[in-house]
């Protein structure tokens, strides 16, 4: 019975189809994260500044995105921009927009804190040796906040792939929604091909995010040392 | 922007809002439990349980919560195990919320000080003794930032019950815009008992923290 189940990966062009899936997400996670993460040391390094007012607007900004869900967050950039605003982008691309904002709030928090935490006498020195503001986050502020904060930023990457399960709730084709199809077209003659899929994906989602999460532990106890 | 349309549908949002936060409080309890549960035989290092307990926390943190909804509520019926959904909502958000609090308590009771440890064993306490009234008190402050990131994050992840019919604020905020298209109103709504249910719980947490922050020693 069981192992009879397991050719539905290999029955027509269902594997490819999968990893053709999977890669729709992944692409979508890389680019959300490249173009959240350059907007989110901008904004990081914009909330270490004494203004108050622009310190106010991106703490509201932060707190937006760290109190709603990211499954509504999908659906109000899905639903609201081409409505309202009459932006009529393809699915995935809303998806990059929504995903993009929401790592560059959370990636924002951790450039900060990272920042904040570079000992005040290499700031110090930075300015006695006569560097500018621009200068001494370029040269270092910036190297050695990159140092304490990638263990959390790459904590961030393993969320934001995970997170790509919701893709199919905008009706992406992402590699839950082509395996509910292969489950649904196969379901006749394989009735245990539900528990296939999704332990193939199950597996896929591990095989992709453990790692890193493992390379994220090394280095912050390294830090720690 | 309709104020009709949000009155008459404030009675359905707030039966979800119930069943949001009940479904969450059910969750959080258990997942402490079964995260205080994991992080105390991993402390003590019991052999073979110490190692099963490292794989699932592996596998739970490291998969979406939607898959694993997905495997209980449509795979698990066809080797013979039906639940209904709010079952699977249920044991998935423990599944996940477990191995969080799993490594948050881990951290914490990793950061009681060695010579407590040493002075209870000098006491003649069992390890029971030293989980009870050693690690288990200091340990617990310590964990309280990720204990409180662990219980927002899991109420957040309720809305991925959606995908499973249960009726919660979410899913009853898509099934009302599949019926009558006035998306703007209902995801305004569903911002908002977000909000409600978040902000104060945010608040109260940074409170708690603060306070037990105090309680370590031998630093």
């Amino acid at each position: 019975m069981a192992h009879s189940a397991i050719n539905v990966f290999f029955s027509g062009n269902n594997f490819s189809r999968i990893l053709q899936g999977l890669w729709t997400s992944v692409w979508i996670a890389g680019v959300s994260l490249v173009i959240g993460l350059v907007l989110g040391t901008f904004l990081g390094v914009l909330r270490t500044l004494p203004n108050k007012i622009i310190r106010f607007i991106l703490r509201l900004y932060l707190e937006f995105f760290r109190i709603v869900p990211t499954i509504v967050l999908l659906f109000l950039f899905y639903y609201i921009l081409p409505r309202s605003f009459h932006i009529n982008w393809p699915a995935s691309w809303m998806a990059v927009l929504a995903f993009a904002l929401w790592v560059a709030a959370e990636f924002s928090d951790i450039v900060r804190g990272a920042i904040e935490s570079v000992p005040i006498a290499q700031k110090e020195s930075g300015l006695a040796l006569g560097l500018s503001k621009v200068q001494l986050f370029r040269y270092v502020l910036l190297p050695q906040a990159v140092q304490l904060e990638l263990p959390a930023t790459i904590n961030l990457a393993t969320r934001v792939i995970k997170t790509t399960s919701l893709l199919m709730m905008i009706s992406i084709m992402d590699v839950i929604a082509i395996g509910q199809q292969i489950i649904e077209a196969n379901n006749q003659k394989y009735p245990t091909a539900v528990f296939w899929i999704y332990g193939l994906i199950f597996f896929l989602y591990f095989i992709i995010d453990y790692p890193l999460s493992v390379w994220s532990k090394r280095l912050a106890a390294r830090q720690d040392r | 922007m309709s104020w009709q349309i949000i009155n008459q549908s404030l009675p359905i949002f707030a039966k979800a809002f119930q069943l949001t936060i009940w479904l969450s409080a059910v969750g959080i309890i258990l997942s402490i439990v079964v995260g205080i549960f994991c992080s105390l035989i991993q402390y003590f290092k019991v052999p073979i349980l110490s190692q099963l307990i490292t794989a699932y926390v592996e596998l739970a943190r490291n998969t979406p919560l939607l898959i694993q909804l997905f495997f209980l509520y449509y795979a698990f019926p066809v080797i013979g195990l039906k639940m209904s959904a709010q079952t699977c909502g249920i044991i998935g958000l423990v599944f996940l919320g477990g191995a969080y609090m799993a490594e948050g308590f881990t951290g914490g009771f990793a950061g009681v000080s060695s010579t407590q440890i040493d002075d209870g064993k000098a006491l003649g306490m069992n390890n029971l003794q030293l989980a009870r009234y050693v690690v288990f008190p200091q340990g617990f402050a310590l964990s309280m930032p990720a204990l409180t990131a662990n219980i927002i994050f899991l109420i957040k992840e309720t809305s991925i019950f959606s995908v499973i019919a249960i009726p919660e604020l979410t899913n009853t905020a898509l099934d009302l815009i599949g019926m009558y298209y006035r998306t703007n109103e209902y995801l305004l709504i569903l911002v908002i008992a977000y909000a409600i249910i978040l902000i104060p719980i945010i608040l109260l947490l940074t409170y708690l923290e603060r306070k037990v922050r105090y309680g370590t020693f031998g630093d």
